[in-house]
């Protein structure tokens, strides 16, 4: 497992805090202070998470998330000092792939983060077609009609679970515990705005879903019904 | 000008002669009386018109009556002075016509006399005076001679039983001309005037002479200025009270308006205006009254602004603080994790950094969430759930708690799901508090968690059998920051915030949370909600007052009215379905 993480937070202490525990795991932990020059760290240290605090000096985090995401599927855990729902989904949609809420515990993050790091692992090779995708789970890609989706690992980890048991429906706590890790109820809100973001992805029409299918009163399932 | 047409009488009279009206128009009066009473209570306009109207009739009355008096007094003065004078000199004529006469026997007296009276009469049918000559029926006359008689002589329509007593009395006693009013069936309604005076008759004596003078064209002229009066009288009424009710009008339709303007501001629409014209004493009344409300809406306005402000700042506090909270608790967490290798000096304050940092962090996450409730920024994110499944969650949850406590769980619910749309974070927040709370003061007791629902709500009810409640403190038990024990709370931990979130939390789903409580006999927590988001909640399936208990209840958070207890059956005493230690 490789384990570069970039902190960008502009508190120092905070960062200097979250360094030592995430060495303490045995990470290697970089540092950038400032929103405007997120993007060029970025680039410089090529992680394989990115630790986002929204509330950033210059380019806010949410702009820093979506510049992020534009180039990159890397995964990226926001820190919010807000649970308020708008702050959430907003931050959920720019491209975030989870979130931890200040103050948090540091087993709590460090959850996170092993979450959607092992998630990148490797996996024996595995074909799976749903639909009219074709979905080689071992080299991470998507396709249709020889076209490769770009998809982030945490979306494609959604439809991978979901398309491994096309005949179930999941519960959207049972998909956060199997794509993001949390082993008590967490925040659904989590499944719907990254369901959302892979149906824009997947789906021929996002409003008339093919392949990630509303189960009314349950949650999604994979396939044309 | 028709002469005998008299009006009937006045129209309150003639209304008052009514059939009897069987009881269902009976009550239809007395349902039309009271609405009239209340619209006479509740309308200023209606009590001005009617009072104005009915002083008005009063003197128009009053009046009309003195002003028809005096002029039926003027007219029959007048015309008695005439009838007098010509009585007098009638009388004289006649005199003077007898005492020229010599008549040799009775007969020719009696044809003498029945001559004069004809002539006293006047020529054909519409004579001006009846004529009697009266006295000689049943005694002679004074200074009669012997053996002749008179008989009574009466003119056509006249008897001599016409003459009232009294004044044939007062002829022969005197000299003098006398007279007096009578109503006589020939009149015609109107009265007579009847003159007597005596006259001696040639040989036959003493004699007493009557005029009759109907007074038929006085009546007709005095029923003429009558009938003028009431029309007038009547048109007058009712210009007076059209006066009132124009006036009435211009002054209450303002006043109308000021009212609902008022009922408006008072229902929260400060923007709320009357309109203001001219520049009269009403307008002032309006820009008066306009200048009020802008006064309370900018202090409203102003009071908001602080209320908005000090939310504002608990919620930038408590923000502001998590960032250092967090790098504190991460590392209290690094020294909690490191204390095995510490001085037992350091090692126990790692420990007690470490809970308090707990306490800490529970305290502001409470803190932040009743900041966003005071902010209006909590927003309901409701989903069909199981009911009964938040509760096992929640059950499950507490159970490391309820074990280290020694308390047993029970839970009792129905077999079928009790599927509410519910916010499922909320709901069990208030379960996880309610349960905790049950627990922590359960006294190792079991605690009882029923789960009932009916067609529009679904209730939990948390029932310990601990330490209990006060009424006073039943009134308390939902306020911020308010413990039971104040002594006791602090080991106790919780941010004393847990109901006053919980109510929160109910409030927002439309629910209802209730508690009874006696000491010593533990608490009955019930959280009720709606089955379908945003529909009203009528009542709960589930009474807070406990199986055995009769009392009322004694707090209603919230200012709930509760509809009173054993209205709905629930499903009765915990069956004893474990679900925890």
């Amino acid at each position: 497992m490789r384990g570069r993480v970039l902190v960008v937070d502009d508190d120092t202490a905070l960062a200097e805090m979250l360094g030592i525990v995430l060495q303490g795991e045995g990470l290697e932990a970089r540092f950038c202070g400032d929103g405007d020059a997120a993007l060029e760290a970025f680039r410089a240290t090529r992680p394989d998470l990115v630790l986002l605090d929204l509330m950033l000096p210059g380019t806010d985090g949410m702009e820093v998330c979506r510049r992020i995401r534009a180039e990159s599927g890397v995964p990226i855990v926001m820190l919010t000092a807000k649970g308020d729902t708008v702050d959430v989904v907003l931050g959920l949609e720019a491209g975030a792939d989870d979130y931890v809420v200040k103050p948090f515990k540091p087993k709590e993050l460090v959850a996170r983060v092993r979450a959607r790091l092992r998630s990148a692992g490797d996996r024996p090779p595995e074909t799976l077609r749903i639909g009219d995708l074709t979905i080689d789970v071992a080299g991470h890609s998507v396709r249709r009609d020889g076209r490769s989706l770009p998809l982030t690992p945490l979306e494609f980890e959604l439809l991978v679970t979901l398309a491994r048991k096309p005949w179930q429906a999941f519960t959207r706590e049972v998909l956060l515990e199997q794509v993001w890790g949390y082993r008590h109820a967490a925040d659904t809100r989590l499944v719907n705005v990254h369901v959302q973001r892979l149906r824009s992805k997947i789906e021929k029409d996002p409003e008339h879903p093919e392949i990630v299918v509303t189960v009314r009163g349950v949650g999604y399932r994979a396939g044309p019904l | 000008m028709t002469p005998g047409a008299r009006p009937v009488g006045p129209p309150a009279a003639r209304a008052g002669a009514r059939p009897a009206r069987p009881s269902r128009v009976g009550a239809l009066r007395r349902g039309a009386r009271r609405g009239l009473l209340r619209r006479w209570r509740s309308s200023l306009q209606l009590r001005v018109v009617v009072t104005t109207t009915a002083l008005g009739l009063l003197v128009a009355v009053a009046v009309g009556t003195y002003l028809l008096d005096a002029v039926a007094d003027g007219l029959v003065e007048e015309r008695r002075r005439a009838a007098l004078a010509d009585a007098a000199r009638a009388a004289t004529t006649a005199q003077a016509q007898f005492d020229a006469s010599t008549p040799r026997t009775g007969a020719d007296v009696e044809q003498l006399a029945g001559d004069v009276v004809s002539a006293l009469e006047g020529p054909g049918p519409d004579r001006l005076r009846g004529v009697l000559l009266l006295g000689g029926e049943d005694a002679p006359g004074r200074g009669a001679e012997d053996g002749v008689r008179v008989r009574d002589l009466a003119s056509e329509g006249l008897t001599p039983s016409d003459v009232p007593a009294t004044l044939r009395r007062a002829v022969t006693s005197s000299d003098v001309q006398q007279s007096q009013l009578t109503d006589l069936p020939g009149g015609g309604g109107a009265p007579t005037l009847i003159v007597g005076s005596t006259v001696t008759l040639p040989r036959a004596g003493q004699r007493e002479l009557y005029f009759a003078y109907p007074l038929t064209s006085e009546q007709r002229t005095i029923d003429l200025v009558r009938t003028t009066f009431a029309g007038g009288g009547l048109a007058l009424v009712v210009l007076v009270g059209t006066v009132a009710w124009v006036v009435t009008r211009q002054v209450v339709q303002p006043v109308r308006q000021a009212a609902g303007t008022a009922e408006r501001l008072a229902g929260g629409h400060l923007d709320e205006r009357m309109r203001v014209r001219g520049s009269d004493d009403l307008a002032r009344l309006g820009s008066a009254f306009n200048a009020m409300a802008a006064g309370l809406q900018q202090h409203i306005g102003r009071l908001e602004e602080l209320s908005r402000l000090q939310q504002r700042f608990v919620s930038d506090v408590s923000h502001e603080l998590r960032t250092p909270l967090t790098t504190i608790r991460m590392a209290g967490e690094v020294l909690f994790d490191a204390r095995a290798g510490f001085e037992p000096v350091a090692a126990r304050s790692a420990e007690l950094l470490m809970t308090q940092l707990e306490r800490f962090d529970t305290l502001l996450s409470d803190l932040l969430e009743i900041s966003r409730f005071d902010a209006g920024a909590a927003a309901l994110e409701p989903d069909p759930q199981d009911v009964r499944t938040l509760v096992h969650r929640v059950v499950d949850f507490t159970a490391a708690l309820a074990e280290r406590r020694g308390s047993t769980v029970l839970v009792s619910e129905p077999a079928s799901p009790c599927t509410a749309e519910v916010d499922a974070r909320r709901i069990e927040r208030v379960l996880r508090n309610l349960l905790g709370n049950a627990v922590e003061h359960g006294e190792s007791r079991p605690i009882e968690v029923t789960v009932t629902c009916d067609e529009s709500a679904v209730a939990v009810g948390v029932r310990d059998h601990g330490v209990g409640l006060a009424p006073a403190q039943l009134l308390r038990v939902f306020d911020r920051f308010w413990r039971a024990d104040p002594a006791r709370a602090r080991t106790t931990g919780g941010s004393g915030l847990g109901l006053a979130i919980a109510l929160e939390d109910t409030r927002l789903h439309g629910g209802r949370l209730e508690v009874w409580g006696r000491p010593g006999h533990g608490c009955h927590f019930v959280l009720t909600v709606p089955r379908a988001a945003g529909s009203p909640l009528r009542s709960s399936p589930l009474p807070v007052v406990p199986v055995g208990w009769r009392e009322p209840v004694a707090a209603l958070p919230a200012g709930r009215s509760w509809p009173g207890p054993g209205g709905v059956p629930g499903v009765g005493a915990a069956s004893g379905a474990g679900d925890a230690p």
